[in-house]
């Protein structure tokens, strides 16, 4: 019987010293699903990468890779898992194939099997043309990919990879994220980055990490969809706020200042027309009236702002 | 255990594809020659010193085995600064962490893979003293339980090397860390000729002392025995540093 989720965290936790690097975090992959994992830098998304390739040990919690449990049984877990660290292990000194073939013998693939896992990484991540070369000599990009077939060499359930595309060109970011899609289709993929395009080009669900802890985890359709909690109005005279409060759908008003409003919306309702009848029909002179759509860098901004405490408290009891 | 041979044959390649290797092969070779040559030039223009000495092997197999233990000492460190401390820095220490292979596999490994370096340098050291066979006839008994203690020696320097190595992430300070480590070990060597039960026990602990008996042709299991402690202990504490630094 194979479980529901791939994989999953139960209240990990990592501490360096008196830094809390991470803070009981739960997470849970599915097959077939690739997960962002977003966060300033420093937020802890390398640690829980680590903890959850098996690198590192949690100093609480838990993590179990298709329903093995990777502290208990760490030899099975770990062969279920491909890892691609921040900084990709390679060996300068050897070629690729020569640290490909390593790979495969440390992933225990099988003797016969191994030059046809080795060309088909090298295949996945075009290195074909450089497979006698020194690792030492290739570009950043090119290392990378070699970090990238070391990490799905034994074609693993899961897919770990922290910040994949750094250092590549646009043509080879393009390459691997259709090879992530690819690879997504029938595996669990966990990949970190900050860039937001990346995370909205390839995956289908965004963890949010702010200082050790999870503060957003939705389908990334929610993230993006048209939907909005708030309304920006703006008039040429001051509106009779109790009138507009009247309004069906409208859940709250903040006077930005005297003429400009910020509307919050009861989820699901749209009352911009209305909102435009009442100003013709007073007379208010209306100016400015539009939807603040919730794109995710608006999510990522609000919930990962430092010195906005006080908002981003308040939407991570919403989005909790 | 596959991937403990994986990880040890991996390891030796990486060596002989480095530069280092063959730069510390060929300093080791050519100093070993040069003292080699002298003590050979000294034996031979000594007319005494074939009644001093039981034969040639004696000889030549104190002097030179007694010199390649120093250098040994100072480049073995530079070998086992790569291991762990160079790994941790370049980040591929990760790749074996997240392999399916137990600390013991990657300790093992690693040390294997240096084993297979300290047994080519014992080869070329070997060589030296068997040219000899050409003109005159040796105690080829002896010889090899130099080289025994040789070898037993340069593997207790790597297992020592190794723990320090795994200490750090800078190399240099692994190096340095290692050339220290291994030379209060030779140290209590001296300490140890001093009376009393604490001269004695140091004198024990010491590295080279157990060097002495081997280097005399006499092949004792208490001196193999107390290399084999002390390799096992520091691969030993090698995985518990590991351990630690992993949760």
């Amino acid at each position: 019987m194979t479980p529901l989720n791939l994989l999953e965290a139960h209240g990990l936790s990592c501490r360096y010293g008196p830094h809390q690097a991470v803070n009981d975090l739960n997470l849970s992959l599915k097959r077939g699903e690739i997960l962002g994992l977003l966060g300033a830098n420093g937020a802890g998304k390398s640690t829980t990468m680590k903890m959850l390739a098996g690198v590192l040990a949690p100093s609480n919690g838990h993590v179990t890779v298709n329903g093995i449990s990777l502290a208990e049984n760490p030899k099975a877990a770990k062969q279920q898992l491909g890892y691609l660290p921040e900084q990709p292990p390679l060996y300068p000194e050897l070629t690729v194939v020569e640290y490909l073939r390593f790979c495969s013998e440390l992933r225990e693939i099988p003797r016969k099997a191994r030059p046809n896992a080795v060309n088909r990484a090298m295949v996945e991540c075009d290195l074909q043309s450089l497979s006698k070369r020194l690792i030492g000599n290739l570009s950043k990009g090119y290392q990378q990919r070699c970090g990238i077939a070391q990490a799905i060499l034994h074609q693993p359930a899961i897919v770990i990879l922290d910040e994949p595309t750094v250092g590549l060109d646009p043509i080879q970011i393009r390459g691997i994220r259709r090879l992530i899609r690819t690879l997504g289709s029938e595996r669990g993929i966990v990949l970190s980055s900050h860039i937001l395009a990346e995370i909205q080009t390839v995956c289908h669900r965004v963890v949010i990490m702010r200082q050790g802890r999870l503060v957003y985890d939705e389908p990334l359709s929610v993230a993006d969809s048209k939907s909005f909690d708030t309304i920006l109005v703006g008039f040429a005279r001051t509106p009779n706020l109790d009138e507009l409060a009247a309004i069906q759908g409208i859940d709250g008003i903040t006077a930005l200042d005297d003429r400009r409003l910020r509307i919050a919306v009861v989820s699901g309702e749209d009352p911009r027309a209305a909102i435009a009848n009442t100003a013709v029909a007073r007379g208010w002179g209306l100016n400015e009236l539009h939807a603040e759509f919730r794109t995710l860098e608006d999510v990522f901004v609000r919930l990962t702002a430092r010195d906005d405490d006080a908002l981003t408290d308040q939407t991570t009891g919403t989005a909790a | 255990m596959t991937i403990m041979l994986s990880i040890a044959r991996n390891e030796a390649r990486r060596i002989f594809v480095s530069p280092l290797a063959w730069t510390v092969l060929a300093v080791l070779q050519a100093i070993l020659g040069i003292v080699f040559l002298l003590l050979l030039i000294e034996y031979a223009q000594d007319a005494d010193s074939e009644r001093r000495y039981t034969g040639v092997a004696d000889y030549i197999g104190n002097g030179l085995y007694g010199f390649a233990t120093l250098v040994l000492l100072m480049i073995v460190p530079l070998l086992t600064m790569r291991a762990f401390a160079e790994d941790r820095r370049s980040g591929s220490l990760q790749l074996l962490l997240a392999a399916p292979a137990s600390l013991v596999d990657i300790v093992l490994g690693k040390f294997l893979g240096l084993t297979v370096f300290t047994f080519a340098a014992i080869a070329l050291i070997a060589v030296m003293p068997l040219m000899l066979l050409v003109g005159t006839e040796l105690d080829l008994g002896r010889i090899a339980a130099g080289l025994l203690g040789l070898a037993l020696l340069m593997m207790a320097f790597t297992a020592a090397g190794l723990f320090v190595s795994a200490l750090t992430r800078e190399p240099t300070i692994a190096a340095v860390g290692g050339f220290g480590l291994l030379l209060g070990f030779w140290l209590m060597q001296v300490l140890g000729s001093q009376s009393g039960p604490v001269g004695e026990m140091l004198g024990y602990l010491a590295l080279t002392g157990h060097f002495e008996n081997l280097k005399r042709g006499v092949f004792s299991s208490a001196d193999v025995a107390y290399y084999l402690l002390f390799i096992g202990v520091f691969l030993w504490l090698t995985v518990l540093r590991l351990d630690s630094e992993r949760g």
